[in-house]
């Protein structure tokens, strides 16, 4: 059992493992500051390759050619899918590499198994649980990270069965899963003597069912909460990881996954945090959708202010001080170039101008930053919600397009609403404040926002791409 | 022993990454996202040992399709998170 450098001694490939883990610690570390990060992402990348040359060189390869063609093909693949990327589809590529990796470590605690079965009679115990552990983590990551992308990208709609039904069959699959893995783990005499090896199409259905598991979990969830569902999956896939470490006994494997599982994990916490709600909340709460028409009315009527694009310019032509308040309807409109120009705009007239950016805006953690930074915004311009909030007293004009839940309110005010207690942004005490949507629809919540019907705020209707084109046009006419 | 050698490097390395990850802005949370990511698909050293060894039919097979998922996860996830963070430091000089 040895590939080109099998003669050496074990403690090379473990030494090299450890050089790999130290790069990947290192390269997260150099992630804390943008002018690091870019160095970090190619020093993991580094350790990376180091620990798969040293794999493929280790290890004996009786069919090279199918390794090789495996490594072309997932090669040509991930470049190809990296580089035809537009930014705005950027949460739904993460979910499906995300996908990728986590159906990989539960092929691979599947494979492995097979392996040992078919060379020994005994299993060890540490084997069975492990690699059923990783084959339940890695399932409903391929399938849950799958139905998250496809949600994202449009292609998956809402769930058919009811929430209550949903859960009783989350719980039926979870149970089928977990019976399997004992099943594989204890292997009972119920059928007499079998050999070992007949137990391994227990783990097959242990990955059915978890792949079930795996589609119930994510189709109820909402597209607001997808950052939040994007984040655990993340989590999972380096759980998948490390467990598959534990049935391989790979020491690079176990704290690589584990770095991944912590970083998810803690993005998961942030989320949950800036929407005030709790993980358990997500996942199987869920907000109520149904929007109180009626109340809506009462709220908005004879309330609303239109404006055009040439009164906004003349607010701004006064304005000393501008935040700019971006959602997903920017990312969906592509407005971020436009954003970006009607910023840079100001700024060379000496306007203060700056982002405030919400935490959830977008469709996965730190989305709307990536967005911006696409359209050369400068990252010191990119205010976090606690550092922008004092300020928008002192705020002439606040812009915001594509966003709604938010901005709102009665998160403040109403402790009844579905969004009580959740940090937003308080940009009713700036002067004016422009909001920029299609139209009067609510947001996820499904609740109305009061913020569209005070005084100092007037509406401008229509497509965030077009509307800020728009202002951009005019306020050079203007200033020109 | 293995196991507790196993979960030994585990929890150090969940405490590590708590450290190290709390300390990340939010700005850069999506790269970081991808640049984790990418880092999950070290699953591909399983995958390469499964495909490579070859002991039956259906191992090899497992084995490919999980190095190929692999190899897709630990390039795409690098490359996007390189695109990324490229604009991001573009974005910092101006």
């Amino acid at each position: 059992m040895a590939g080109v450098l099998g003669g050496l001694p074990d403690s090379v490939l473990q030494f090299t493992y450890l050089v790999a883990s130290v790069l990947f610690i290192q390269g997260l570390r150099d992630m804390t500051h943008p002018r690091t990060a870019t160095r970090g992402n190619a020093t993991s990348a580094a350790g990376m390759f180091l620990a798969v040359v040293v794999t493929v060189l280790w290890f004996e390869i009786l069919s090279p050619v199918v390794l090789a063609a495996g490594l072309l093909v997932g090669g040509t693949v991930g470049v190809w899918l990296a580089v035809t990327v537009e930014t705005t589809e950027m949460p739904q590529l993460v979910g499906l590499f995300n996908g990728f990796g986590g159906g990989a470590s539960a092929l691979v605690a599947g494979a492995e198994l097979i392996d040992v079965l078919g060379s020994s009679t005994q299993l060890s115990i540490g084997l069975t649980t492990t690699a059923a552990i990783a084959g339940i983590i890695g399932s409903v990551t391929f399938w849950g990270s799958l139905v998250a992308a496809g949600k994202l990208h449009g292609v998956v709609g809402d769930s058919p069965v009811s929430p209550n039904a949903g859960h009783a069959l989350k719980a039926l699959f979870l149970l089928l899963s977990v019976l399997a893995g004992l099943l594989l783990i204890v292997r009972p005499d119920i059928f007499g003597q079998v050999p070992v090896t007949s137990w391994i199409p227990s783990y097959w259905v242990l990955v059915a069912a978890a792949s079930v598991l795996g589609v119930f979990l994510v189709v109820p969830i909402g597209g607001a909460d997808m950052p939040v569902v994007i984040a655990l999956l993340n989590s999972y896939s380096g759980l998948a990881a490390a467990t598959t470490g534990f049935v391989l006994n790979n020491t690079v494997l176990i704290i690589a996954g584990t770095l991944v599982g912590a970083s998810g994990l803690i993005l998961t916490v942030i989320m949950c945090e800036s929407m005030n709600r709790s993980l358990r909340n997500v996942l199987f709460g869920g907000l109520g959708g149904e929007t109180e028409s009626e109340e809506m009315d009462d709220i908005y009527e004879g309330q609303i202010t239109e404006t055009s694009p040439e009164e906004v310019v003349m607010l701004m032509e006064t304005a000393q001080r501008v935040v700019i308040v971006p959602g997903y309807g920017m990312a969906v409109a592509q407005a971020q170039h436009a954003v970006a120009e009607l910023v840079e705009l100001l700024d060379e007239d000496g306007v203060d101008v700056e982002f405030g950016i919400h935490p959830v805006a977008g469709r996965m953690p730190g989305h709307m930053n990536a967005l911006l930074a696409e359209a050369d915004v400068p990252y010191e311009k990119m205010r976090e919600l606690e550092e922008v909030n004092p300020t928008f007293s002192q705020t002439d004009l606040v812009i915001v397009t594509g966003a709604n839940d938010v901005v709102n309110p009665k998160a403040n005010t109403d402790d009844s609403s579905p969004i009580a207690g959740m940090p937003v942004l308080n940009v009713s005490e700036a002067r004016s404040v422009v909001v920029n949507k299609r139209s009067l629809s609510p947001g996820f919540s499904g609740i109305p926002n009061p913020l569209f019907a005070k005084d100092n705020t007037s509406m401008l209707f229509g497509d965030a791409k077009e509307s800020m084109q728009a202002l951009v046009n005019q306020y050079k006419e203007a200033t020109s | 022993m293995a196991l507790i050698e196993n979960l030994t490097l585990f929890v150090l390395a969940a405490f590590v990454g708590y450290e190290i990850i709390t300390k990340i802005p939010t700005n850069l949370h999506t790269p970081l996202m991808s640049g984790a990511n990418a880092i999950s698909g070290i699953t591909l050293l399983g995958s390469v040992v499964v495909a490579g060894s070859g002991s039956t039919t259906l191992a090899t097979v497992l084995g490919f399709v999980a190095v190929v998922m692999a190899t897709i996860n630990v390039v795409g996830g690098y490359l996007v998170s390189h695109f990324m963070l490229a604009q991001f430091s573009q974005g910092g000089r101006d």
